[in-house]
């Protein structure tokens, strides 16, 4: 287990080191030219020669990489060329609003998703399983912007039931706060509902016809208690690979979730920086994302070795 | 229900006019099955696959698979007709009334939950939930089922268990509410005759122990006669012929039951080697020499695993040598040896003075040419998208022979080789049957005319009849052909049947090699001895 841990470690050293220069140079491929967009539109040549100078911009690329890697190790991602903040504190103030929005709808998805699919196992044939797909189509076909819109539209503005948009730190009041979460969380959680629904019926079906199953039901065991022991333990094995896979998603979504709810989190602070070549932002937002991503990825591989003991690598000597 | 006569208990379990269907408007699959268990007996049921014997299971126990429903007649366990049964009402009666021993200990545990726990599971179900209690009973079973140390092994998972193992937390599992019937369903046909002698005696010892009735499933007539009181055989859903092992296997009245035991892989079944082909050359056609073959075990740096320990024989040109052991016996690897897919870490295996792994390029493709092998799986070993023609004709195309012309009159000839109608050439695998698929699978290793070939348990996955037609396949090629062959099984009744000559290997080693005749004669190694007690049926034919 732990030559195992080392190794994917060490994979996870290389990937960021990649990363972070594809980074770099895919920034620095973006149209647009930040000394402009601080400057102003009415600056002069002059003004904007000094902005690029000020930066380190007229530097070779690779003195700008080596700066960029050497400032990142040391924890100071720079400055926002728009605002003059520290990007470090743009990022802890946007990134728990983010994490909390994510963290909610995983759990909203993955409780709607695989309760859907169970029905959808049990009730094969007969209303619910269709029912069941109906929406499973649904969350994977309309796009969650237009949803987002809908839901506010009807469940925030004409009843009332959540507010429309807002954010109240979870930290300062958990009630508000994650009243206010939930639509968002909804709506963000629904195309990867739709997924694991989908995943979950797929691998109780299978599940549920293996010789196991059928030995567990000659044990004298009920339907209910065979459907959860023997077949969904074996199903979410498939379904904890689903939501590794599809957590990238989560991020674009969360991104455009932010977006109409009007949160200040993380995906508007990426969109925002964008918009403005605030080249510093963009670089810091996406190498976070890229080691938001590693770490999940390495959850959901641990998180699969303690569902399947089989493959538990080297075992207890 | 029937009403007890005066001279025979009233019957525990009686099955009348059962009928069972695959869905709507279907032919029914098991046709007027009708038979009685008396409280202590054990009746078998023998069939091949596909005769409806795992069907009967099924119904019994209501949990026929997909939309099987059953169409007609009753299955009365005293005054309950379970056919008709509630679905509540079957809880009641699976495992606590009828027991379930599963065939397939592989695929019958679940593979995410401790073993321990699948045991008690079996005890939640009547309502046990001190949990002291319980893993107390659950170390109990165990024990009693034969698995040492069951208190360590009880937070194990089944993939930390051997296949023998696993079988017996199956059969614990299946007696823990001490049934009033226990069904065993091929309860050791995956597993090597002497687990499976070892693993049907503690069964035997424990039915007996408390008087429990036993339906025995099984596909082997020597298993059947050696461990019940009644046989019932079956074929295409209907019961043959009902009778004692006795009356079955020495003086069977029906047509299909004579076959069957014509046909049984007993070893004392006829003697099937091709006498002396006229072959132009002699001497041996593959020589192996002080094999040896090491593996790196995974994770613990430095072990090594012995898989063939010193292995030397040779395979006299056109006869047949065969290797025969258990699981872990390295026979496998010697073949993969020979075939070039293996390399040796010492010791040659030189075909006709060559040595394929010592060879390089031209040579040893040469050499390919004259060794092919023949696997035991024809539903794994033939790719189900290419159609027949082309399976067979492929080492044609790979080599280079022929044109298309000649290649197309190359494949029907192979075809009538091995008695196939020619109009299978445009048909895929799985329109084929086991048999039919092995004989192309044999066909497509005759295309280069090769003078040996490795069968690697090339019988074991088919039908005893099928197994019999496919033997005397194998007979007539090597006659009419000149072919030797090397012949990898765990299966002595088969050796018996074709070789010549046989090695019996153990562990890596060679525990004895001779003629066959002279070996199952008189065995110089205990453990021979042990392999040939181990077949089921000897006992009562001899």
């Amino acid at each position: 287990m732990l030559n195992y841990l080392v190794t994917r470690l060490w994979q996870s050293v290389v990937t960021l080191i990649l990363a972070s220069i594809v980074v770099f140079l895919g920034v620095r491929q973006l149209p647009g030219d930040p000394a402009l967009a601080m400057a102003g539109e009415e600056a002069t040549p002059e003004r904007v020669e000094a902005i690029r100078e000020q930066l380190g911009l007229n530097e070779s690329l690779i003195t700008q990489y080596l700066k960029f890697v050497g400032n990142m190790l040391r924890g100071d991602f720079g400055q926002s060329t728009r605002t003059g903040a520290q990007v470090t504190d743009l990022v802890a103030a946007t990134l728990p609003v983010t994490l909390w929005l994510s963290a909610y709808a995983i759990v909203v998805a993955v409780v709607v998703g695989v309760l859907l699919g169970i029905i959808a196992e049990r009730f094969r044939g007969r209303w619910p399983e269709w029912m069941a797909n109906a929406l499973a189509l649904i969350g994977l076909s309309v796009p969650n912007f237009w949803l987002g819109i809908l839901a506010i539209l009807y469940l925030a503005v004409a009843f009332g039931l959540f507010p429309a948009s807002g954010y109240v730190p979870i930290t300062q009041d958990p009630i508000q706060g994650f009243y206010h979460l939930t639509l968002p969380a909804i709506i963000l959680g629904t195309s990867l509902a739709a997924v694991i629904m989908r995943q979950t019926r797929a691998s109780m079906i299978e599940t549920m016809k293996t010789d196991f199953v059928r030995t567990a039901r000659a044990k004298g065991l009920s339907r209910q208690r065979v459907l959860v022991r023997y077949g969904l333990r074996n199903s979410l094995i498939v379904v904890v690979t689903i939501i590794g896979l599809q957590l990238g998603g989560l991020i674009s979504g969360a991104v455009v979730t932010e977006r109409i709810f009007a949160l200040p989190g993380f995906g508007k602070l990426t969109l925002d920086a964008v918009f403005t070549r605030d080249y510093p932002v963009i670089q810091a937002v996406v190498l976070l994302i890229t080691v938001g991503y590693i770490l999940i990825n390495l959850a959901v591989d641990i998180l699969y070795s303690v569902i399947n003991p089989r493959i538990r690598v080297g075992g207890k000597s | 229900m029937t009403l007890p006569t005066a001279d025979a208990p009233a019957p525990l379990l009686s099955v009348r006019g059962l009928e069972v269907t695959f869905g709507d408007n279907a032919e029914p699959v098991l046709h007027d099955v009708s038979f009685d268990i008396r409280p202590g007996e054990r009746v078998a049921i023998v069939g091949q696959s596909g005769s409806g014997k795992s069907t009967i299971i099924g119904s019994i126990l209501r949990l026929l698979p997909g939309d099987g429903h059953i169409t007609g007649g009753s299955i009365l366990l005293g005054n309950d007709d379970l056919a008709t049964a509630s679905e509540q009402h079957m809880r009641s009666v699976r495992g606590r009334r009828i027991g379930l021993v599963p065939q397939d200990p592989a695929s019958n545990l679940n593979p995410s939950m401790r073993v321990g726990a699948q045991i008690a599971d079996a005890l939640a179900a009547s309502g046990h939930r001190n949990g002291a209690d319980v893993e107390k009973r659950v170390v109990e079973l165990m024990t009693e089922a034969g698995i040492p140390e069951a208190k360590r092994r009880a937070k194990q998972y089944p993939h930390e268990f051997s296949g023998g193992m696993r079988q017996r937390v199956l059969i614990a599992i299946a007696l823990s509410r001490q049934p009033e019937l226990l069904i065993a369903d091929e309860p050791t046909s995956a597993l090597d005759v002497t687990v499976q002698r070892q693993i049907l005696n503690h069964l035997q010892t424990l039915v007996d122990a408390h008087g429990t009735s036993l339906l025995f499933i099984t596909h082997d007539l020597g298993v059947a006669a050696d461990r019940t009181d009644r046989i019932i055989v079956m074929s295409e859903g209907r019961i043959v012929e009902v009778g004692t092992p006795a009356e079955i296997l020495l003086n069977p009245q029906e047509d299909y039951t004579k076959r069957l035991v014509a046909a049984a892989p007993t070893a004392v079944a006829a003697v099937r080697v091709a006498a002396g082909s006229s072959t132009v050359k002699t001497g041996p056609i593959l020589e192996v020499s002080h094999l040896v073959k090491e593996f790196k075990i995974r994770g613990q740096r430095g072990s090594i695993l012995r898989a063939v320990d010193d292995v030397s024989f040779s395979v006299e040109r056109g006869t047949t040598t065969a290797i025969v052991g258990e699981s872990g016996s390295g026979k496998t690897t010697v073949a993969r040896i020979i075939l070039g897919l293996e390399s040796a870490t010492s010791g040659t295996a030189l075909v006709d003075g060559e040595g394929i792994t010592a060879s390089r390029g031209q040579q040893r493709r040469a050499l390919r040419r004259r060794v092919q092998p023949v696997f035991q799986d024809p539903y794994g070993s033939l790719d189900p998208t290419y159609s027949i023609e082309k399976l067979i004709d492929e080492p044609l195309r790979i080599f280079k022979v022929g044109d298309r012309r000649s290649r197309q009159d190359r494949v029907a000839e192979l075809l009538d080789q091995v008695a196939l109608p020619r109009t299978v050439a445009q048909r895929r695998p799985n329109e084929l049957s086991g048999g039919q698929r092995q004989r192309v699978a044999i066909a497509r290793a005759l295309a280069l005319e090769p003078e040996l070939l490795i069968c690697d348990e090339a019988v074991s996955a088919l039908d005893v009849l099928v197994q019999e037609q496919i033997l005397t396949l194998l007979a007539d090629l090597q006659s009419n052909l000149g072919l030797s062959y090397l012949f990898i099984t765990h299966d002595l009744a088969v050796v018996r049947q074709i070789a010549h000559n046989v090695v019996v290997m153990k562990s890596g080693e060679v525990m004895e090699e001779g003629a066959t005749d002279a070996v199952f004669r008189s065995p110089s190694s205990g453990y021979t001895r042990e392999l040939l007690s181990a077949i089921p049926g000897a006992s009562l034919v001899s």
